[in-house]
């Protein structure tokens, strides 16, 4: 199954990756090859057959609704690049 | 008194404690003395710690588990820098009961890969060769519990990443079932599959290990009780009924030498009092794979959206926010996540959702339907963990499905949420097989008694030729 190049800078742009020409290039081969081998997947006849997105029989799992201690401010901006009175800074939008 | 850090147990370590034959701080350093003589070589740590507070017995983590004040990375450049202000649920439990850290060990990028090759931080190398990849993703704490650099650790696994490491370094490695160990603090992969786990040199000393971790944790929603944990003392294996799934058996790929260590141990099973009877996984061992490698990279797509370099992590530069989310991405991330957040996104993206993604998610029903029933007759299903012995380094770093294929008998039941014990059981041209016992949800029990069992009965030496 062959991707195009431009398939493949779609992903890379939904994925907010910057490739450069090299990797479009070598991803897109790689990702041709895997995507021809797990669309095997498509091969059973799975008629009537429900999905599975968990292997546990657990359905709404829910906790008290009762405050606990959380991350101090200090500790939530501890690793964040670029920390700017109190808040996480970015560039412009 | 000096330690022979390559045969202890935990087990025993622990028992020379309490008995006050030796300190914990000599226990520490021993290990410590051990990791400067060989890491150099084999580079299982990426990070190295001090004593620290707690008084018991040392142990070592895969750098995707979370530990406050010390550097967590999964491998990654993207998460160089990242310390933890909070502990994981697996890492608070351990230091609860008294086990000090030793170290961080290597894992490949994310978590993804099969032979540590992938580190952002360079590749670790196996003890029994040094030529050859210790397994992955968890080869680290692997190749550290056999070269005598750690009595145990924990992985984690998606696909394979504890039982594969432990099978191509010739220890004990225990995927728990799906839901069974907290996941609070540990860097994601692919939630609907991970799962953290012992790595050891003995049946005993994993069961101890999981005794410590297992069981249901507010923090993370997904967790169940888990049974008690009984250590295995039968040396026998009456009353169990054992399965051999001819596929798995037979399976395209699978080396003669590999094949004939675990014929010698299922002849093992019948000599020790189990019934052994062939049947039959037939989808399981030939969609799995397809079906993995869809699912994980999806859910690997929408897990490692958060690394945008705004909260923590590594930043690129940009003029504006888009350009600095593509950037930091792009130069953060090695390419094995690359590849697999592309493959995920694509999998994911309007039109191939049906074709890709909600298929697969269909074949996994179709496996866990077919453990079930192959379960109503058995109490366990043996196979070889890996289809080869631990193979060169470099030999598949450049083609993705040959890296692959290395998970295609440890991924059926990882897909299915069970639990999956890997134990030494012979050599092949000079390199250790491993033995994979899988059981339905719940069985860890039945794995460490069968595990144990045949463990006496193999009675494999786990410390590496050259290194005795």
């Amino acid at each position: 199954m062959e991707i195009t190049r431009d398939q493949v800078l779609h992903v890379a742009k939904l994925a907010r990756l910057a490739l450069s020409d090299e990797e479009v290039e070598r991803f897109r081969g790689q990702l041709s090859a895997i995507l021809e081998a797990v669309g095997k997947v498509s091969e059973l006849d799975l008629e009537g057959v429900p999905p599975t997105s968990h292997p546990l029989d657990l359905v709404n799992v829910l906790a008290e609704d009762e405050p606990a201690p959380s991350l101090s401010r200090e500790q939530a901006l501890a690793n964040a690049p670029d920390p700017e009175g109190g808040f996480f800074g970015v560039p412009p939008v | 008194m000096t330690v022979d850090t390559l045969r202890l147990t935990a087990e025993a370590a622990a028992g020379l404690v309490a008995n006050g034959e030796i300190s914990s701080d000599e226990l520490f350093d021993a290990y410590r003395a051990a990791i400067d003589a060989r890491d150099g070589e084999l580079h299982c740590y990426v990070r190295l710690c001090d004593r620290g507070e707690p008084a018991g017995i040392p142990i070592a983590l895969k750098d995707v588990i979370g530990t406050k004040g010390v550097e967590t990375t999964a491998g990654s450049k993207i998460l160089a820098g990242y310390v933890p202000v909070y502990d994981s649920t697996v890492a608070a439990r351990c230091k609860g009961v008294g086990l000090r850290l030793l170290g961080k060990t290597n894992t490949d990028e994310f978590a993804m890969g099969s032979s540590t090759e992938n580190s952002a931080f360079g590749p670790s190398r196996n003890p029994w060769d040094p030529t050859r990849v210790p397994g992955g993703s968890g080869g680290g704490s692997a190749a550290a519990v056999t070269a005598g650099m750690a009595p145990w650790a924990l992985g984690s696994d998606t696909g394979g990443s504890i039982k594969q490491p432990s099978a191509l370094c010739g220890n004990v490695g225990l995927r728990p079932t799906y839901g069974t160990v907290s996941r609070y603090g540990i860097v994601a992969f692919a939630s609907s599959l991970d799962q953290v786990g012992p790595v050891a040199r003995t049946v005993r000393d994993c069961a101890l290990l999981y005794s410590i971790i297992a069981g249901r944790d507010p923090a993370d929603t997904t967790t169940v009780e888990a049974p008690p944990v009984e250590l295995p003392e039968a040396e026998n294996l009456k009353g169990l009924r054992i399965g051999l799934p001819v596929e798995m058996r037979d399976a395209a790929g699978i080396e003669p030498g590999v094949r004939d260590a675990v014929a010698r141990a299922v002849s093992l099973c019948e000599e020790l009092g189990a019934t052994v009877q062939e049947c039959s996984l037939p989808r399981s061992v030939e969609y799995g794979l397809p079906c993995y490698y869809l699912i994980a990279p999806a859910e690997a797509s929408s897990n490692l959206a958060r690394y945008d370099g705004v909260r923590y992590g590594y930043r690129g530069e940009g003029d504006g926010l888009i350009e600095v989310y593509e950037r930091t991405r792009d130069e953060g991330f090695g390419d094995e996540p690359k590849r697999r957040i592309m493959l995920g996104t694509y999998a994911l993206s309007a039109g191939y959702y049906e074709a890709f993604y909600g298929k697969a998610q269909q074949v996994r029903t179709v496996i866990i339907r077919e453990h079930a029933a192959v379960f109503e007759r058995f109490d366990l299903i043996v196979s070889a963990t890996s289809p080869t012995v631990a193979f060169p380094i470099g030999e598949r770093a450049d083609d993705p499905l040959a890296m692959y294929a290395a998970d295609l008998l440890t991924i059926p039941s990882c897909m299915a949420g069970l639990p999956g014990l890997s134990i030494p059981c012979g050599l092949s041209e000079g390199l250790p097989v491993g033995l994979q016992l899988v059981g339905p949800q719940l069985a860890e029990n039945t794995l460490f008694r069968a595990g144990h069992a045949l463990e006496r009965a193999i009675a494999f030496d786990t410390v590496p030729e050259r290194l005795r």
